[in-house]
């Protein structure tokens, strides 16, 4: 090790003293090695940082506990809730990768950023309403000494499902599920949805609910076929624009890469084997591109509209105080869009969302298109709901994404979960366990019938 | 984020020999004794850096963990006695006012009801509040909410009621007549979107909210909201007259050629 330093420190002076003088002059500045080879020692023995030749500040770290691929908010929640829950100070490494830090396609930001309670399974209204209480108490969670407080610039209005006559019953048994878990939903007539929103043309509806958010060795399987458990060593983290990257070693990696998930997990090599196996099932996570269009109304719904959805699959809410309206519709499977960039499509709007907005909002009849932007839903193909937790046989990979349109509202919860998976090994305070991997090997699915 | 701290670790240690190496000259030299004093107290602060940074982070945790003491809920209180006491009590000890039904405006200065009183009024609707200038967040709605009979309620210049805050206020929708958020820091336009659940309200007071964008046409946009309701507030003609005055200010600076 002693002659390592000296040679790299040999070599570092031979550069140092430059091309010129080479040849000739056999004098070296001893004083200057002495010292480069003094600080090579430090910094080779245990407990210092080992600077290479050149300078790599600006790639990650060689080590890390846990890498967490995808910046968007659920990456990022993952790793405040890592930092959070763990048992000393600085006990854990945590590195989010972020392939474009302007986060120009990220879903987060795209997002038309409604968050609601009005879900079908009870795990899903428990992720929301604590996400909610989290928004609301985030001065508390991520106060910073001196700082000036986090304004939201969140609107408080309110959910309002409607529903026609075919889903009535639908709606009345899921409000009562959500009322059990302790979400504050009430249910209104036509007759008391006009006292109170009287711009609502109520044609067609029947009910609306408005709501004030592995591992162990070699394992066999019951029919004696060996599994082969596989674990991630090294993640390698390319730089932008540049033939540098930089393996970082990590003990788990957790896949936050919201649309793209399912390429990440190619990578991992999940979904390579006989289909129908359980190294044949790929994440069944992909990208669907969905409108957002802000248009202007003058005379449109005032102050206390709330984010309203209709049951023909248009939504829209309310934006700033200038009568300007956010929304949208989800295309029917026919009319899927090509998710392979985000260009708008303006006569998706004119065609399929304008007529249904007209119908349930008359005032929507004169309105003008001020922009539009689409966003990525990162779908979960099999049953709409989120991926959370390890993959069987990759031991050391976990999941949170998957969550096809709902991804922003739950954020904070399931960040927390994962991270009491990654910490403990167990969901401790939400229970997760419906939207855990194997439920695509298996076929159970935890549909939600409360999709946007 | 490694690298930064490594940086300062490699730093830190080469400026305390160099800090060192200065105190001993200034002890060698002996300058003003109140300069070298400034000196050694930002010294020392700043060799502690970390730990003072904790000790602040510790106080604003403090901080945070006193106003969620002054809003626990009294729930022996309100079982024994009732939601009326247990919210007179929570407002009298906060610093408010409390007026019962037929009866006059009540301050405690903080110490909240006697047990006299608590057996008193133990049956007595509260009509108003006065929670100026009380620590009340969300929690603390709480004892609020319950007070069926509440006639009039003012949160002025409360530092912790914000927009969840007033999402908050509809089940007091039948009886709320009066209601004033004057001089709040925390709420903003998005709150007050959430006081048209409040259909009684006759008397409403938004002035002088700093977080609110745009204070005239939010009051005309709350006045639409709730058409029976009386808004006072920063008035529909503020940016009017302030438009005023500049054309006048123009026509002083630019002089008519004669």
């Amino acid at each position: 090790m002693l002659r390592r330093a000296l040679w790299l420190g040999w070599g570092r002076g031979l550069l140092g003293l430059g091309l010129g003088t080479r040849r000739g002059v056999s004098t070296l500045e001893w004083d200057g090695k002495v010292s480069e080879i003094k600080k090579k020692i430090q910094s080779v023995i245990p407990g210092g940082a080992w600077n290479p030749l050149y300078d790599t500040s600006h790639l990650p770290p060689e080590h890390s506990d846990v890498v967490i691929v995808g910046g968007g908010v659920l990456g990022l929640s993952v790793a405040y809730w890592l930092k959070r829950l763990e048992k000393q100070r600085g006990a854990i490494k945590v590195l989010v990768v972020e392939r474009d830090h302007t986060y120009s396609q990220a879903s987060t930001v795209l997002s038309v950023g409604g968050i609601r309670q009005q879900f079908s399974l009870p795990e899903n209204i428990q992720l929301s309403l604590f996400s909610v209480e989290f928004l609301r108490n985030i001065n508390e969670y991520l106060a910073v000494v001196d700082d000036p407080p986090l304004d939201l610039r969140f609107n408080p209005s309110g959910y309002l499902f409607l529903a026609s006559e075919k889903g009535a019953a639908t709606m009345e048994n899921n409000v009562k599920v959500q009322r059990q878990e302790g979400a504050k939903v009430c249910l209104m007539s036509p007759e008391q949805l006009r006292n109170k929103f009287p711009w609502i043309n109520t044609e067609g509806v029947a009910l609306a609910s408005y709501g004030f958010v592995s591992s162990s060795d070699r394992t066999e399987t019951p029919s004696g076929e060996e599994v082969i458990l596989k674990k991630i060593h090294e993640v390698h983290v390319k730089v932008d624009h540049s033939q540098e990257y930089q393996p970082v070693e990590c003990a788990i990696v957790v896949n936050t890469a919201g649309a793209w998930s399912g390429q990440i997990a190619e990578l991992a090599g999940i979904g390579k084997g006989p289909p129908g196996t359980l190294q044949g099932t790929k994440l069944p996570v992909e990208p669907r591109k969905r409108y957002v269009y802000l248009w202007h109304c003058p005379q449109g719904p005032g102050l206390e509209a709330p984010l309203l959805a209709d049951p023909s699959g248009a939504y829209f809410r309310r934006d700033g105080l200038g009568n300007n309206y956010l929304g949208g519709c989800s295309p029917t499977a026919e009319e899927e869009p090509d998710p392979r960039n985000l260009e708008v499509d303006h006569d998706f709007f004119q065609d399929k969302v304008w007529p249904l907005l007209a119908q349930r909002v008359p005032a929507f009849e004169t309105l003008k298109v001020k922009s539009a932007w689409a966003g990525y839903y990162d779908y979960n193909t099999f049953d709409q709901n989120g991926v959370v937790g390890p993959h069987p046989l990759v031991v050391n990979m976990y999941f949170a994404t998957g969550f096809s349109g709902h991804g922003l509202q739950q954020a904070p919860a399931v960040g927390r979960a994962v991270a009491e998976m990654v910490l403990e090994g167990r969901f401790q305070t939400i229970d997760l366990s419906p939207f855990l991997f194997s439920r695509f090997y298996l076929g159970e699915k935890a549909q939600e019938h409360c999709i946007i | 984020m490694v690298a930064p701290r490594t940086s300062l670790r490699l730093v830190a240690p080469v400026w305390n020999r160099g800090a060192g190496s200065i105190r001993g000259l200034s002890r060698a030299v002996d300058p003003e004794g109140s300069q070298r004093k400034e000196r050694t107290l930002f010294q020392f602060l700043a060799d502690r850096f970390y730990d003072v940074a904790a000790l602040r982070e510790y106080m604003l945790q403090k901080q945070v963990l006193k106003v969620h003491q002054k809003n626990r809920s009294f729930t022996y209180i309100k079982e024994r006695y009732g939601p009326y006491v247990a919210g007179a009590h929570f407002i009298l000890k906060q610093g408010g006012a409390v007026k019962f039904q037929d009866k006059e405006w009540m301050r405690s200065s903080g110490r909240g009801l006697s047990s006299l009183e608590f057996w008193e009024f133990r049956a007595v609707p509260i009509e108003a509040v006065d929670a100026s200038g009380c620590a009340i967040n969300y929690q603390g709605l709480d004892h609020l909410l319950a007070l069926k009979e509440l006639q009039s309620l003012s949160l002025r210049c409360c530092p912790h009621v914000d927009d969840w805050c007033l999402s908050r206020l509809h089940p007091l929708a039948d009886s709320l007549q009066e209601l004033s958020l004057a001089g709040c820091p925390r709420i903003s336009e998005r709150g007050l979107a959430c006081l048209h659940h409040l259909r009684n309200l006759r008397r409403l007071d938004i002035s002088h909210l700093p977080a609110v964008s745009n204070p005239g046409l939010t009051q005309i946009l709350v006045e639409e909201m709730l058409p029976n309701c009386e808004v006072l507030g920063a008035g529909w003609a503020q940016g009017l007259k302030l438009g005023l005055e500049e054309q006048s200010q123009d026509t002083a600076s630019s002089p008519i050629p004669a």
